[in-house]
């Protein structure tokens, strides 16, 4: 099946050209940026790209500087699913009508949490139904961090943000991090992942996966954010890779709605081993940490994870 | 040679996108646009022409998806109405910010509360400032007309701008009218079939589109809106010129009706400007010098055309359809006696709102407005004011 090809099998199988270019304004250590880069080189020139407001659209486009070396645009905060679903549309209709050179473009999609399992939901539901052939990227770091750290409907349990602080009275996010690949899937779309920049071929596979693939692509980047998850940056790649072996964030894709997970952890660690690093988690007790352990669990064994 | 055809005013609508040759064609359904969306995924589904028609889940996504489109060099269109249009408010400042070419039609609705489908201009009116060229239309020929001419003029490289085309909701969106339909070959002469985008989304030549803009340049940036919006006039002016060669129908920013030697006139936009010139031909009849301008261009505001109708004038009546809320009555009331003050000679304004939420404008209504004026009756309580205290 196409959709389950190695596209990279090392390293030296991903272009050195990047069109996600220096210069941009992330933080030290942004997930986000090693993922956008690395989605790039996955996917080449012949690519446009769409951003909602957010962290990303903020660090990479400064007018009049640019780190897009493919077209890039930025309209709104809740809108990337419908823009990309115009592009589509538009180079669809064009390609038909002999106008364009190209036949396929890709249309990617780079959003943040909020615009995507927030404000931006309803967009990306109806893009998803109307099946347009997109990828559509969540880099996931959990809460509105351009803003200065306020939760989204993304941000885990009893996680500190500054609109989920930690009080007398209430500690941390109340509520469970919204399980955006399920909703997705939900959708009956050809291709739905997540990733992470800890295993980097996995995350450029699965972008190339997503976009090969005919009609509506979602893939789930968890994105360390260091400044927002109170973490030294160069913890950002190894944090990634604890949430993995963890079961925090189990990677997996399901196509034509077939479950398989591509990284298989066989002994998963503790959780307190992903959540102690983390400055936004260092209120909970053990009794905290047992809870999350449970849910965790709870969702592995959903899932089939040992 | 054209056809002549009776045709209810949304397909009009219809018929104008199809003749254009949209590419893409986003909207979502809303009264009383709703004939207008039926009709063109009709034709698109019994294949009279190739568009895309994306069935979007809300009037914001049916903008944010033309800016996709549009950004990708497609010609495109969409329709709404009253509450659409408001969903739509950020997005209006976007597309036309970021100089994206797009036609919408208006079926002008009141805006909520309390829940109304019937016309007035408070959809429009309430995003008057968004930066597009506004153009309001009466019956189905003037619609039929202005939308296909708007996307001549959305796509001229000088202008780069949205167009909206206003009409009245139900008044002018739900009737049956005669209509002059043109050949094809007449269309092409004066719209090509495709659009020719200089900027776009082209692999071949990236750019990036909607940065961010600092302090440092974000003023300079609206400023050049401002002018891009301004200098369209001139297009719009040249366009409608070029369609009168073409086609015999002759359309100006304003138009002026018995103003020749008129002391007292109207000015309005949209259908009831039918009625008015009723009314004005009856207070004619009574002995009165009445006159009436119908307001065509709305956005660039055309002030110097105005300024000229105007020139012999007594007392302008402003007939809105919106109440600017806690403010100085009806938004041609305010631009117009913004206008003229300062202006060498006094022209008296005398504001009023009618029509608001549906309600019926009849003849004997512009006639009492008129009387009302002819009497001094106005005052500013009741929303009618004069320029410079004079009553």
């Amino acid at each position: 099946m196409a959709v389950s090809q190695e596209y990279f099998k090392t390293f030296r199988d991903l272009p050195r050209e990047d069109w996600f270019v220096c210069g941009h304004r992330a933080c030290q250590g942004c997930g986000e940026a090693i993922a956008v880069r690395l989605i790039l080189k996955a996917l080449g020139p012949n690519t446009i790209v769409v951003s909602p407001t957010g962290c990303l659209e903020i660090i990479s486009s400064p007018f009049p500087y640019t780190s897009w070396a493919v077209p890039w645009i930025h309209v709104a905060f809740e809108n990337a699913a419908a823009v990309a679903s115009g592009i589509e549309a538009g180079l669809k209709v064009l390609a038909r009508k002999g106008l364009l050179e190209k036949q396929k473009t890709n249309v990617l999609v780079l959003a943040g949490d909020g615009g995507t399992v927030d404000i931006g939901l309803q967009s990306l539901s109806g893009a998803l139904e109307r099946g347009h052939d997109f990828l559509y990227v969540c880099l996931d770091n959990e809460a509105y961090m351009n803003t200065g750290i306020q939760r989204s409907g993304a941000t885990p349990f009893m996680c500190w943000t500054t609109t989920s602080q930690v009080g007398r009275v209430k500690r941390g996010n109340l509520t469970w991090k919204k399980n955006m690949p399920a909703i997705v899937a939900a959708h009956r779309v050809p291709y739905v992942a997540t990733a992470t920049v800890a295993y980097p071929l996995d995350l450029a596979n699965k972008a190339k996966r997503g976009i090969e693939t005919e009609g509506p692509a979602y893939l789930h980047v968890l994105a360390s954010c260091p400044t927002g998850w109170r973490l030294p940056p160069e913890l950002s790649v190894e944090i990634s890779r604890l949430a993995v072996q963890t079961g925090f964030f189990p990677l997996y894709e399901i196509v034509d709605g077939e479950f398989r997970v591509t990284v298989e952890i066989p002994r998963r660690k503790p959780v307190a081993e992903y959540l102690k690093p983390q400055g936004r988690f260092r209120h909970l007790t053990d009794e905290d940490i047992a809870k999350i352990q449970e849910q965790v669990d709870r969702e592995c064994a959903r899932l089939g994870i040992p | 040679m054209a056809r002549r055809i009776a045709v209810e005013d949304s397909h009009a609508v219809a018929l104008a996108a199809k003749m254009a040759n949209v590419d893409v064609i986003a909207a979502y359904p809303i009264t009383p646009q709703t004939h207008i969306v039926e009709e063109l995924s009709r034709m698109v589904s019994d294949g009279e022409f190739d568009a895309e028609y994306i069935n979007v889940e809300s009037e914001h996504s049916a903008i944010s998806a033309c800016i996709g489109a549009s950004a990708v060099g497609a010609r495109c269109f969409t329709a709404t109405a009253g509450q659409g249009l408001a969903l739509m408010h950020e997005i209006l400042f976007i597309a036309a910010g970021n100089r994206f070419p797009i036609v919408m039609a208006i079926a002008n609705r009141c805006l909520s509360p309390n829940i109304n489908i019937w016309g007035d201009q408070s959809d429009v009116m309430s995003s008057r400032d968004c930066g597009w060229i506004q153009i309001f239309a009466e019956n189905a020929q003037e619609i039929f007309d202005l939308i296909l001419s708007a996307f001549k003029i959305s796509e001229d490289d000088r202008v780069l701008l949205p167009v909206a085309v206003n009409f009245d909701g139900f008044y002018a969106t739900h009737v049956v009218e005669r209509m002059d339909l043109p050949e094809e070959e007449e269309v092409r002469r004066f719209l090509p079939p495709h659009r020719t985008a200089r900027y776009k989304l082209d692999p071949d030549r990236p750019l990036t589109f909607g940065a961010i803009g600092f302090p440092a340049i974000q003023f300079e940036l609206r400023r050049q809106w401002e002018e891009a919006l301004c200098n369209s006039k001139q297009v719009v002016k040249e366009v409608w010129q070029e369609f009168g060669r073409i086609f015999g129908r002759h359309y100006d920013v304003l138009e002026p009706y018995r103003m020749e030697d008129a002391e007292i006139g109207f000015i309005l936009m949209g259908g009831s400007s039918g009625t008015c010139r009723v009314a004005v031909d009856r207070l004619r009849e009574r002995g009165f010098k009445a006159g009436m301008i119908k307001l065509r261009l709305f956005r660039p505001f055309p002030k110097e055309e105005i300024l000229e109708a105007v020139s012999r004038l007594k007392t302008l009546i402003t007939v809105d359809k919106h109440i600017c809320l806690g403010g100085l009555g009806g938004p041609l009331f305010n631009d117009l006696r913004s206008l003229f003050y300062g202006f060498q000679r006094r022209i008296n304004v005398a504001g009023f709102i009618a029509g608001v939420g549906g309600r019926d404008i009849k003849v004997e209504d512009f006639e009492h407005m008129f009387e009302k004026v002819v009497k001094g009756e106005v005052s500013p309580e009741k929303h009618v004011f004069i320029v410079r205290g004079e009553s």
